[in-house]
């Protein structure tokens, strides 16, 4: 049985890793993008001179003909469902018998005028970050449009190559989508203080051409004209299928699978960024663009073309993030907005730079979200809170087994304590500290 | 990906300010100083020549921390490290690599050419061991101060991350008192040159007939000699136990506190390749054979008589010294820094680390968690890893790292953006 997987991302390559490690099938690998698979989030710090290109490379080169897992470098243009046949753009054809799609995003572009000048990009592919690269000599200042997770890594990659930077967020502050109101704070006043030129409320309305069709200012829907050689859209991404539009394949904003991550089509698959769930879990989106659910998802879908046929569960949500030198994680439901059922406890530090938000149900007292800034959670200690459905004061009793600080950091659990005391009026005393014994001695208990 | 490098369309991002390179050119002008004195075989004026050196050095590094760390939001400062000449294996990183290493050939096989700078150093000889200066005074001194210099750099870099702070502290601690004022006070009390944080088989000599013969008549130095066998059979076993080689590699060790301090902005030079991890276990385990050999052999022909093993014993010694005490642990060690990275020495070569590594690997508590689901597989850990251990290829397994040869820095820790390392002690278990 010959499996092809369309993609070297995360999503396709964990695919491959596990159907290798379940079965002797012939893989192969076909990526337009790069020759070997490559961590995409790490890509600013390949511009920001941390590291090398070859070192965001997780596997050494030997490793995919030790594992004969076959990579192909080419662009597919048209599939053929019937045939079960791929045609590149040079011609050849590669057959399948099973095929995993996991071909990523594109950046969000969303008309504006000028949106497709020289030196406008966003920044999802390693083809973005070297367009970065050649824009960045000289460069007097670059517009960042987007106030999300891509457009603050931006904004630090220019900020770090000592390039000035003014960063367009549409909403009233940053990621304030996702964020609620007090961590958004935080990381509007940690923007500023690394002298990013943040403007809150601001949308592009047009990006002006110079006479060589190179960005050379933008102007703002106030009216604003922001002189810049290189405008960073990131605005979003959505999934990357365009070729496969008008055919037998099934979509909508992304591949259609259901519960097995099975398109439409017989043998064919989608994983990651390009897959839209028919029915997503309660609380989940549809299509789910992020590093985590990729890897999920690929591992999901070698064990069910390896024969056992699995649902693709992603588990109780979690994701992190670095905003400049604030870190982020999150465990389980915590919205930007509260939710009517739902009560915060929320200590800052006094620096501003730390945080930790703990949400509960109002009635049953259940918790229900970790939100975490400048502060390191253990993943499976919340998790396993998260799941069992425990009690706010449980976790706040031992809520010192969750810090995943380095030693010798302070730990703030018990200040959290004393705020959940002052909103109940109650005098809970936590009872755990940082450890892994404990922690051990946790997740071995049912 | 094809682009070996992506700053070939940019070759010189702008990631050194100006003030920056005054603060580098500062540093630089002390240390030309000091090259122009080894050159010149001579030194005028020591006192106020060795004064201005070490007060250019000093306010170079101070302009360096201010500019780039304290005026700035505290951080991870890494930014540029691969594109800088002197960090990147550049003409300033090979220069550098030339200069260290001259020093170190000068220093153990020439030192004759080394009376300038032996001259600088008398008046502080004098003062600290009421003795002459020597060419290993200079290099003690020169190197307590790389230490003390680079440390409060180091500390200003990490002053968010307690862990680094305290751990920097620590090594100067020791590097000061223990490799410097102690032996040089002891001298002064006319008792034996004791370094208290050395021990056999780092301090291959301390193990030897030759050092029970020359601490005769000093219960100092026989408390020293029986002291240094406990840390190698007993206290190794116990300390890595609890807390990992990490109490002595990188909180105590003077050459884990050079690598620590003055080798840290090379640490991500270091090979991350499976094959280099295949030839450090083969190499650094060699050494721990070679020495013990080199020692038993020592011993018995102090025991047969000096008789038959006398030919063999000696030169067995000598090579060892060569080798291993010379030429891999100072010229390579050190000299190749910029090069090969901080740790060479450390990972490749040093038989305490081996014999520290083998109890870590076997008996301890100490390893790094990781956290969960939450790596991105963005390889800073493994980048910024001193001793080359590719970690980012157990991070996104979610799989404890305990390796052998993990000095414990806590820097794939520091550097990770996702939260996911954590170096703790726990029971035995895995979780």
């Amino acid at each position: 049985m010959k499996i092809v997987i369309l993609g070297n991302g995360v999503s396709g390559i964990t695919a491959a890793r596990h159907i290798r490690k379940l079965s002797d099938h012939p893989i192969t690998v076909v990526s337009d993008e790069s020759d070997y698979f490559f961590s995409r989030t790490a890509l600013m710090y390949v511009y920001m001179g941390h590291m090398r290109p070859k070192d965001l490379k997780p596997y050494e080169d030997w490793f995919w003909g030790k594992n004969r897992i076959n990579l192909v470098r080419a662009r597919v243009q048209h599939i053929d469902f019937e045939s079960k046949k791929m045609h590149t753009s040079d011609g050849a054809v590669i057959e399948y018998d099973k095929l995993v799609l996991a071909t990523g995003s594109q950046s969000n572009k969303f008309g504006w005028p000028g949106q497709d000048l020289q030196g406008v990009r966003g920044l999802y592919h390693w083809q973005d970050l070297e367009e970065m690269e050649k824009f960045s000599a000289g460069l007097q200042r670059a517009v960042i449009v987007g106030g999300g997770l891509i457009g603050i890594e931006m904004a630090e990659m220019f900020h770090a190559r000592h390039i000035p930077v003014t960063f367009l967020v549409r909403e009233k502050s940053f990621w304030d989508v996702v964020l609620p109101a007090e961590e958004s704070q935080m990381i509007n006043r940690h923007i500023r203080e690394h002298g990013i030129d943040l403007r809150l409320e601001t949308e592009l309305q047009e990006i002006l051409p110079d006479e060589n069709g190179r960005c050379r200012a933008v102007v703002t829907k106030s009216g604003e004209e922001i002189p810049c050689g290189y405008v960073g859209l990131t605005v979003g991404v959505s999934p990357n299928i365009g070729f496969l539009k008008n055919t037998a394949l099934e979509t909508n904003r992304g591949i259609l699978v259901d519960e097995f991550l099975q398109t439409n089509q017989p043998n064919v698959f989608a994983v990651g960024d390009c897959a839209e769930m028919r029915a997503p879990k309660p609380g989940r989106r549809p299509v789910e663009a992020v590093w985590y659910t990729g890897r999920m998802m690929g591992e999901t879908v070698a064990k069910t073309i390896c024969g056992s046929k699995t649902v693709y569960d992603p588990g109780i949500w979690f994701n992190s993030a670095k905003f400049l030198d604030i870190e982020y994680q999150v465990y389980g439901d915590v919205r930007a907005q509260l939710p009517d059922n739902q009560s915060t406890i929320y200590w800052e530090h006094p620096s501003g730079k730390k945080s930790i938000r703990l949400n509960f149900d109002k009635n049953s007292g259940v918790i229900s979200g970790f939100n975490l800034m400048g502060v390191r959670y253990r993943h499976e200690v919340c998790e396993k809170w998260l799941r069992e459905s425990t009690p706010i004061e449980t976790v706040l009793k031992h809520l010192g087994m969750a810090n995943f600080d380095p030693e010798f950091y302070e730990q703030h659990e018990s200040e959290l304590v004393a705020v959940y005391n002052r909103q109940t009026g109650k005098n809970l005393v936590m009872q755990q500290m940082r450890g892994l014994r404990g922690v051990v001695q946790f997740l071995n208990t049912d | 990906m094809q682009n070996p490098s992506i700053s070939i369309s940019n070759p010189a991002p702008t990631m050194t300010s100006r003030r920056q390179k005054l603060a580098l050119g500062l540093s630089g002008i002390g240390i030309v100083l000091l090259l122009v004195v080894w050159a010149a075989g001579k030194a005028l004026m020591p006192m106020p020549t060795f004064l201005l050196a070490l007060t250019l050095v000093a306010a170079g590094i101070t302009l360096f921390v201010r500019e780039e760390y304290t005026l700035r939001p505290e951080g991870i400062k890494n930014n540029g490290v691969w594109f800088k000449s002197l960090t990147a294996r550049g003409v300033w990183g090979w220069l550098t690599g030339v200069v260290i290493t001259g020093f170190y050939i000068s220093l153990y096989w020439f030192p004759e050419y080394l009376k300038g700078l032996i001259q600088l150093f008398d008046p502080m000889s004098r003062m600290l061991r009421n003795t002459a200066a020597d060419h290993w005074f200079v290099y003690g001194s020169l190197y307590t101060a790389a230490v003390l210099l680079l440390g409060i750099k180091f500390i200003y870099k990490y002053r968010h991350n307690p862990y680094q702070r305290l751990r920097t502290f620590s090594v100067m601690f020791f590097q000061l008192g223990f490799a410097w004022l102690i032996p040089g006070l002891l001298m002064r009390l006319q008792q034996p040159e004791i370094y208290f944080t050395y021990f056999w088989p780092l301090s291959y000599y301390q193990g030897t007939p030759m050092a029970h013969a020359g601490y005769a008549g000093s219960s100092l130095g026989t408390f020293f000699f029986f002291f240094g066998l406990a840390m190698f059979f007993i206290g190794t076993p116990v300390l890595t136990y609890f807390f990992g080689k990490r109490w002595y590699c990188s909180w105590v060790c003077g050459c884990g506190g050079l690598a620590e301090t003055a080798g840290d902005p090379f640490r991500h030079l270091s090979d991350k390749s499976l094959k280099a991890w295949k030839i450090e276990r083969w190499m650094i385990h060699s050494v721990l054979v070679f020495v013990v050999l080199m020692t038993l052999l020592l011993w018995a022909n102090v025991a047969t008589g000096r008789g038959i093993l006398q030919s063999v014993s000696e030169p067995f010694y000598k090579t060892y010294s060569f080798l291993i005490g010379s030429a891999f642990s100072g010229v390579v060690g050190v000299g190749f820094y910029p090069i090969l990275g901080s740790r060479v020495w450390c990972r490749f070569g040093c038989p305490m680390a081996a014999w520290l590594g083998i109890w870590q690997k076997t008996k301890s508590k100490f390893r790094i968690t990781t956290n969960g689901g939450q790596c991105i597989s963005c390889g800073n850990c493994s980048n910024f890893c001193e001793m080359g251990i590719d970690v980012r290829a157990y991070a996104q397994k979610g799989q404890d790292i305990v390796r052998a040869s993990c000095v414990g820095c806590g820097i794939c820790s520091a550097v990770c953006p996702r939260g996911v390392l954590r170096l703790e002690g726990g029971p035995e278990n895995k979780l």
